[in-house]
């Protein structure tokens, strides 16, 4: 009998080892991964992404002229874009197009970078979901879950991204990027974040042009959407219907 | 009619081991090149940020299509009851699923991070056509796998009818899946038409059809086995129709965007002054891959040669080949209209047309590939009984006294 309880307790001490070893082990693992997640999240509830924001940016053609890039100056320099002297495959989240009309030969200069589109084909044609719009309209990839199909960069119709085509080296802590995945315009979400306005308005602003507004297109109050209000603002190819978060007056 | 008696091949010539070690080569030098691409990262292939598919994706999306098609000789004989092509239905499903093997290797070891293959299966965005094709693709193997296995197992030969209906649905809804890929795409004026998807189900049939009949032509010539007239023109005729539907597709596909002002930039391009794109449609795929095999398998002589029906056959896989890259390279090559009538420039190739020249490395994954699906046919019928001892016209044909 007591033979039998004996081994009975030996039994229950080893099932009380046991359970502890894997408590201790399951913990171990998922701790770090907990902290860091909190860590991931530092930024205070009441700055929550939200719906009730569309951040959007307005372009005043007018005041944009041919030849400067201090726009697209600074989005390499903030992200960190450089190249590798091979236009075909360096990425571009700015650029410059100059655009001349056939009949008329009237010739007007403005910056193009991803749209910020309300119905983004890039996020519709993505399989994996690494494409993706936030509450607050920004269109992202997760380069975490980009499996480089490039199926977005088909379905982009502003050629806003790039292709990784290379080993990437001296990234900005900001902008994480990768070898393989596709990237484009963040409206330097995290400047956003943290009440900054994107790198390329700030530029335009510091050089005295003025021709970019960043701002909440959902907030009547704000001066963009008053802007808009007031002097209207075109969608590109607004036949698509994407109802782009970037829109320009002047064209 | 005789009942059709399957036999393994015995496997052990010379001239097998050679061809094993042919479509070796073939593969070892995918992997190859795939592993140079992903180490040092795409910009060393003809790819660009303007031209984002390449030759992995013609040979990729060709596989693929004709995988489809190439089932289609055993859905004739399951789903609608031709006896004559019984005994063709077991390789038709291996052809079928080696091609989509193949292609598919090429498209994922084309991937930017192909390492990430466990995200695409097990992360579906249900809004994207790509996500559903993984679904499509992953099911064919298994639907067409077990209507294989009905085919093989007599105890199980009364499901094979269900079996091969489920197959036939699932074939056709993957082919529109993959034509829906470009057919879903606003952004680009080459694509961006419903009718891409009946297209690509016709061209499904036209591709797989004629990669059947070379492979039917290769293993009984090779094996000794006879292979009678009536199968063979059945077959030869057969694919005179596809031909000439996927031609009627063209033709309606272009005749629309020609009729459309918008589209007739991206018309011109292609039929006129498109340059390569231009001479690989109107020689590659009208000439060689349409009207030459339609006059080499209706002529009435050189409609009976063997031979001449096989070049028809390989014609076809190079019109294929032609159209695929018309259809993936020349519509990227075309630039995107941003200001449509406006004429656009930038730093980032605006306005022009891309330029692309396909890399060796792009060109042998995507042989890679295509030796890939053969080996997997090579090795098969090897092992399992997937080929009658004999397609002679007692065999095949009903009504054979």
């Amino acid at each position: 009998m007591s033979h039998i309880e004996s081994s009975k307790n030996a039994a229950l001490t080893r099932r009380k080892f046991l359970g502890s070893a894997v408590a201790t082990t399951a913990g171990l693992t998922i701790a770090p991964g907990v902290l860091l997640f909190r860590a991931a999240q530092a930024k205070p509830a009441a700055q929550a992404v939200t719906s009730k924001v569309r951040w959007g940016l307005l372009i005043d053609n007018t005041k944009c002229s041919t030849g400067c890039d201090d726009c697209v100056t600074a989005c390499k320099t903030v992200h960190k874009l450089e190249g590798h002297n091979r236009p075909e495959t360096d990425v571009q989240w700015i650029r410059k197009l100059t655009v001349t009309d056939k009949q008329t030969g009237h010739v007007m200069s403005l910056p193009m970078m991803c749209q910020h589109c309300g119905n983004p084909p890039c996020v519709d044609v993505c399989p994996t979901g690494a494409s993706f719009k936030r509450a607050d309209g920004i269109v992202l990839v997760d380069r975490h879950i980009c499996i480089g199909c490039r199926y977005c960069m088909m379905a982009c119709p502003y050629k806003a991204r790039s292709f990784e085509h290379e080993v990437v080296h001296d990234q900005s802590v900001s902008a994480p990027r990768g070898k393989g995945t596709v990237e484009s315009c963040t409206l330097c979400v995290y400047r956003v974040d943290h009440g900054k306005i994107p790198a390329c308005v700030e530029a335009c602003n510091e050089a005295k042009h003025g021709a970019m507004l960043f701002g909440d297109l959902n907030d009547p109050e704000s001066e963009i959407s008053k802007r808009l209000t007031k002097y209207g603002g075109k969608e590109i190819r607004a036949d698509l219907g994407l109802n782009t978060g970037v829109r320009y007056q002047g064209i | 009619m005789k009942k059709a008696n399957f036999v393994e091949i015995e496997g052990r010539s010379a001239g097998y081991l050679a061809l094993l070690g042919f479509l070796g080569i073939f593969i070892l030098a995918a992997l190859g090149s795939s592993f140079y691409m992903e180490h040092n990262g795409h910009h060393v292939t003809g790819m660009t940020n303007q031209i984002v598919w390449g030759m992995p994706h013609v040979f990729a999306v060709f596989l693929i299509v004709a995988a489809s098609g190439a089932l289609n000789i055993a859905s004739i004989s399951s789903v609608f009851n031709k006896t004559a092509y019984k005994p063709l239905a077991r390789l038709s499903g291996l052809l079928a699923i080696s091609l989509l093997l193949g292609g598919l290797m090429v498209l994922v070891l084309d991937l930017g991070r192909p390492d990430r293959l466990i995200i695409a299966m097990t992360r579906y965005n249900f809004r994207s056509i790509f996500a559903w094709n993984m679904i499509l693709y992953n099911g064919f193997f298994l639907i067409v796998g077990i209507y294989l296995w009905t085919m093989m197992q007599r105890s199980l030969n009364k499901y094979t009818h269900y079996a091969g209906f489920a197959a036939f649905i699932w074939r056709l809804t993957l082919t529109t899946g993959t034509g829906s890929i470009f057919g879903f795409l606003v952004a680009r004026q080459a694509y961006d038409s419903a009718i891409m998807a009946p297209m690509f189900v016709i061209m499904s049939f036209s591709f797989g059809l004629a990669i059947f009949l070379l492979v039917l032509l290769a293993a009984y010539n090779w094996t000794h086995r006879p292979l009678g007239d009536v199968i063979f023109n059945t077959l030869k005729n057969l694919l005179g129709v596809f031909v000439a539907a996927v031609l009627y597709f063209v033709i309606v596909q272009h005749l629309t965007n020609i009729y459309m002002a918008k589209d007739s930039g991206v018309e011109a391009f292609i039929l006129l002054n498109g340059g390569i794109y231009t001479k690989l449609f109107w020689i590659g795929q009208i000439l060689l891959g349409s009207l030459v095999p339609l006059a080499l398998l209706y002529h009435p002589t050189w409609g009976k040669s063997r031979t001449l029906v096989g070049v028809a056959a390989m014609l076809v896989i190079i019109g294929g080949m032609a159209q695929m890259y018309v259809i993936i390279i020349g519509g990227q090559a075309y630039p995107l209209s941003l200001f449509p009538g406006m004429e656009v420039q930038s730093s980032f190739f605006d306005g022009v047309v891309n330029h692309y020249a396909p890399s060796l490395s792009e060109i042998m994954l995507g042989l890679g590939g295509m030796a890939t699906a053969m080996i997997t046919v090579v090795l098969a019928i090897k092992i399992l009984r997937f080929l009658p001892e004999s397609l002679a016209d007692e065999v095949v044909d009903p009504q054979h006294s």
